[in-house]
């Protein structure tokens, strides 16, 4: 078996689950802003309280998968997206404090609330700037990255990192409805149609400005028999949103969470078909950058081991957390 | 684009910046799971509600500092790619798996049943909660492991060979179980079962000042210095141990926390005080008592010391650093057996509750276990430079391509948020350490189940 392959698999399910699980919960602080009101808020921010730690941990999996399986891809990589990464971290700071700080305070509450805020929407854009940077390509010469230290910086990185913003806060809208009932379930309701029509208009945008970025990737993609696989994606795209929209006006719970899912799982098919393994960095293919097989190898029997296991023990913390958070639960006096 | 050595200075600034306030948090949470593990093991089994409430009351104060130690853990583990590309594609082959096991068996571990452990007392079982428990107390047991077999592979190095620019795993077992590692890892774990220890009793000490004598207090009191009545002569004896395994394997770091310039014939002495100079390879002011360093290095009369005259001038660490550093771990480690030991002495004449002196002196030691575990990290890290891997990475060869404006950008970036968030975090945990357990009978004893502990003080303490 190719151990390298493996491992891309490994960290790319990685990413995608970091994306949906902590893409849900950063979403909620994206929309933190439409709902002034502090009793909402504790609601909204319960319902990911005893959950938020593991969903960000995909993310250091992330970081630790690739250091592990590609020493010399984590090295450039996060040496070309140094600014970007250092604000995601800092955001991220903010917005996991803010959980453990902003219950306990009284006078400086509304801090600790756009700290929250802040946080979440900034440490999404960063991500998605990160992300954009990465498509548009990354200099380097002699496996060491050679760009500018703002090289991360253009027009198309920064809409990406816009289109995150709002992927998440569709997903944490989504999420919302199905974890609150009443008037504040029904206000989610209410924002939820906008946000997939934004959310529609950003993929467009994305999947048509992406080919134009980098030859490399227009010809990937207009290549016959990848285009004619790739077919079938703003098929389903289209499909999700008109289920959404059923879903939306039947008031059906956790419909639009799977609908956002979707969009979310669509839009990853189209970047991993985006990103070719014979030149994952410009004339550097991902087994160039591959780690020797001895670590590749020591470190995928512990992945095979442990990973179900952690998901088996993830999906019962959700199991054990599941059902309607509602105002003034978690409040004894 | 090249590094510069600004941005090399800038660099390790920035990583034993982020790093120090890293390690506060984990070795306070590491020393505190446990705790809190052992006070509902002892609920469960006599009922006492005593054990119940203050298994509560830290499971606050461990929510707050684990936090923190999440946020400032992740930027860790990115800052090794962003600053120190270098040293990561030259050795992530070794610790990039490393790191991945940490995350795999410890990481997701505690993460996933630190809900259950917070949040989770009305949602399970009294056992089933227990063994949530458990398993975040076994998490931060298993993330020290790896974290320090990572560490103690750059310090003592084995286990692999070295192909292009890269090294190449050979033997996995050598390179956990490296020569330094198991004297690493009890000095580190016993460490921050000191840390929580002091923690502990200093807040214990505080209440007792206030006038507080309700059953909970006195056994969170008696309890931290109990455990600190074992484990302090204990750290002393592994340090020494350490101290032995380092003069085999870098004998140059020794030298260095000694303040030894000339390698002496017949026994070497120990230097007390003094200052190292680097310039005029001397080290002034010395105050030496004769053969003590043979005796203590070497456990003979007249072990031989290599002086740091016989390493080259750019393989030598900073002696002027790493002496003092290493005198205020070990001056406050003895200063911790005194307390514990006074304690015992009080105990056994039954004042233990009324001694404000011994109280007062207790709650001074509150933060030392803080400042002697940086004081520990710095020598170890500073006494193993100029080498990132000892004897085969320099750290000058570990940088990063970036600009020395990038790193001191974001360098002071974190200076300003670091300061302000955990700053913050550290103001609410001293509230909350200052608001105490609940007093029995109030309305938020234990009998009121906090269902909320990350944000467990239902009242507000901020104007407490
Ligand atoms: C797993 C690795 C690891 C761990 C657990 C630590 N360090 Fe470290 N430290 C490094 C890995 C490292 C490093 C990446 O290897 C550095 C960066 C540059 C260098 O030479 O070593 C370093 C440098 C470094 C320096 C600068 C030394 C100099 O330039 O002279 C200091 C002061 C510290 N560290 C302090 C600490 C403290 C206080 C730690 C824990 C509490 C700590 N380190 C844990
Ligand atoms: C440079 C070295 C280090 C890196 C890269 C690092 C990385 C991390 C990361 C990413 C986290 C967050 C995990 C999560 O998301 O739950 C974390 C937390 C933690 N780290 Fe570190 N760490 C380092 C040093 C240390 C050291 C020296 C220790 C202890 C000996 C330690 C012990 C812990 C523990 C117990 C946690 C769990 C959170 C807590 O208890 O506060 N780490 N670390
Ligand atoms: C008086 C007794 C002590 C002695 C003789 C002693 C000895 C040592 C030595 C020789 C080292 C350097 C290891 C190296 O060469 O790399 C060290 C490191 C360290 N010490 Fe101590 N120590 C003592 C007490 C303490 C106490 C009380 C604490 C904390 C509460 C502590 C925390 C540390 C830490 C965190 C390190 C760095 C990690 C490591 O290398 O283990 N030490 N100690």
């Amino acid at each position: 078996m190719d151990l390298t392959l493996a491992w891309a698999a490994i960290i790319a399910l990685g990413v995608l689950l970091y994306v949906v699980l902590d893409g849900f919960d950063l979403g909620i602080g994206i929309l933190f802003p439409l709902f002034p009101d502090e009793h909402d808020r504790d609601v909204m921010m319960n319902t990911v309280a005893p959950v938020w730690d593991g969903n960000e941990t995909w993310l250091v999996l992330g970081g630790a998968g690739l250091f592990a399986a590609f020493p010399m891809l984590y090295s450039t990589v996060l040496s070309a997206l140094y600014l970007p990464l250092v604000l995601m971290l800092v955001c991220l700071i903010f917005r996991g404090v803010s959980f453990e700080i902003r219950a306990k305070a009284s006078r400086t509450k509304h801090l600790w609330d756009l700290a929250f805020i802040g946080g979440s929407a900034g440490a999404t854009f960063f991500q998605g700037v990160a992300l954009g940077a990465f498509l548009d390509g990354i200099q380097t010469t002699d496996g060491r990255f050679s760009g500018d230290a703002f090289g991360w910086f253009t027009p198309f990185s920064i809409f990406t990192g816009g289109a995150l913003v709002v992927t998440y806060a569709l997903l944490g809208c989504c999420w919302l409805i199905a974890k609150t009932e009443g008037d504040l379930q029904r206000r989610f309701y209410r924002i939820v149609w906008p946000l997939t029509v934004l959310q529609l208009a950003t993929i467009a945008v994305v999947s048509v400005w992406t080919p134009f970025q980098d030859q490399g990737i227009a010809m990937r993609w207009f290549d016959s028999p990848l285009f004619y696989r790739l077919l079938p994606v703003p098929v389903l795209v289209v499909a999700c949103a008109w289920i959404m929209r059923r879903s939306i006006r039947s008031k059906h719970e956790t419909r639009p969470f799977v609908m956002a899912l979707g969009f979310v799982l669509l839009g990853f098919v189209g970047l991993v078909a985006s990103i070719s393994p014979h030149e994952i960095l410009p004339g550097v293919s991902l087994w160039d950058a591959a780690a020797p097989r001895s670590s590749q190898l020591f470190t995928i029997v512990g992945a095979a081991v442990i990973l179900p296991v952690i998901v088996t023990y993830t999906t019962l913390g959700y199991w054990v957390f599941r059902g309607k958070v509602r105002h003034g639960e978690h409040h004894y006096h | 684009m090249h590094s510069t050595p600004e941005a090399l200075d800038l660099a390790r600034i920035q990583f034993a910046f982020t790093v120090s306030f890293h390690i506060i948090f984990p070795a306070l949470s590491i020393g505190l799971a446990s705790f809190i593990a052992v006070l509902e093991g002892a609920w469960l089994r006599t009922g006492k509600p005593v054990y119940k409430e203050l298994c509560l009351f830290w499971s606050k104060v461990f929510a707050v500092a684990f936090g923190m130690g999440v946020v400032s853990g992740v930027v860790m583990s990115y800052e090794f790619g962003t600053n120190w590309s270098g040293f990561s594609s030259f050795a992530g082959p070794i610790t990039g798996p490393l790191l991945t096991y940490e995350v795999m068996t410890a990481f997701f571990l505690e993460a996933g049943f630190l809900g259950i452990m917070l949040f989770g007392w009305n949602k399970v079982g009294r056992k089933a909660h227990f063994g949530a428990t458990l398993m975040v107390a076994i998490g931060t047991l298993i993330s020290t492991f790896w974290i320090l077999a990572s560490n103690s592979w750059m310090q003592t190095p084995q286990g692999f060979r070295i192909e292009g620019d890269h090294v190449v795993p050979v033997d996995w077992f050598a390179i956990i179980f490296n020569p330094s590692f198991p004297y690493r890892l009890a000095h580190m774990a016993i460490a921050a079962f000191i840390v929580a220890g002091l923690v502990v009793a200093a807040t214990g000490a505080w209440h007792l000042l206030k006038g507080r004598r309700d059953p909970a207090i006195k056994k969170m009191f008696s309890m931290a210095l109990w455990l600190l009545l074992v484990l302090t002569p204990v750290q002393a004896i592994v340090g020494d141990a350490h101290g032995i395994n380092t003069r085999e394997h870098q004998p140059a770091k020794i030298a260095a926390i000694e303040g030894l310039w000339e390698t002496e014939k017949g026994g070497t002495a120990l230097n007390l005080f003094g200052l190292p100079d680097m310039e005029a390879e001397t080290t002034k002011y010395a105050v030496s008592v004769p053969h003590l360093g043979s005796l203590i290095l070497t456990h003979s009369w007249d072990g031989e010391i290599r002086g740091l005259k016989s390493f080259p001038k750019e393989d030598r660490p900073n002696s002027t650093i790493v002496f003092w550093s290493f005198r205020i771990m070990a001056g406050l480690g003895v200063l911790m057996i005194v307390l514990s030991v006074a304690a015992w002495f009080l105990r056994r004449k039954g004042r233990l509750y009324d001694s404000r002196w011994f109280q007062r002196f207790a709650l001074a030691m509150g933060p030392s276990g803080f400042i002697t575990l940086l004081a520990g990290w710095v020598t170890t890290e500073v006494g193993r430079q100029p080498w990132v891997v000892y004897g085969v990475m320099r750290t000058a060869d570990a940088v990063s391509p970036v600009t020395a404006q990038q790193v001191g950008v974001s360098l002071f970036v974190f200076v300003i948020v670091y300061t302000l968030v955990f700053g913050t975090g550290i103001y609410y945990l001293l509230k909350l350490l200052k608001h105490g357990p609940a007093l029995p009978g109030s309305a938020d004893d234990a009998n009121h189940t906090a269902r909320r502990p990350l944000s467990a003080v239902t009242q507000s303490i901020e104007g407490a």
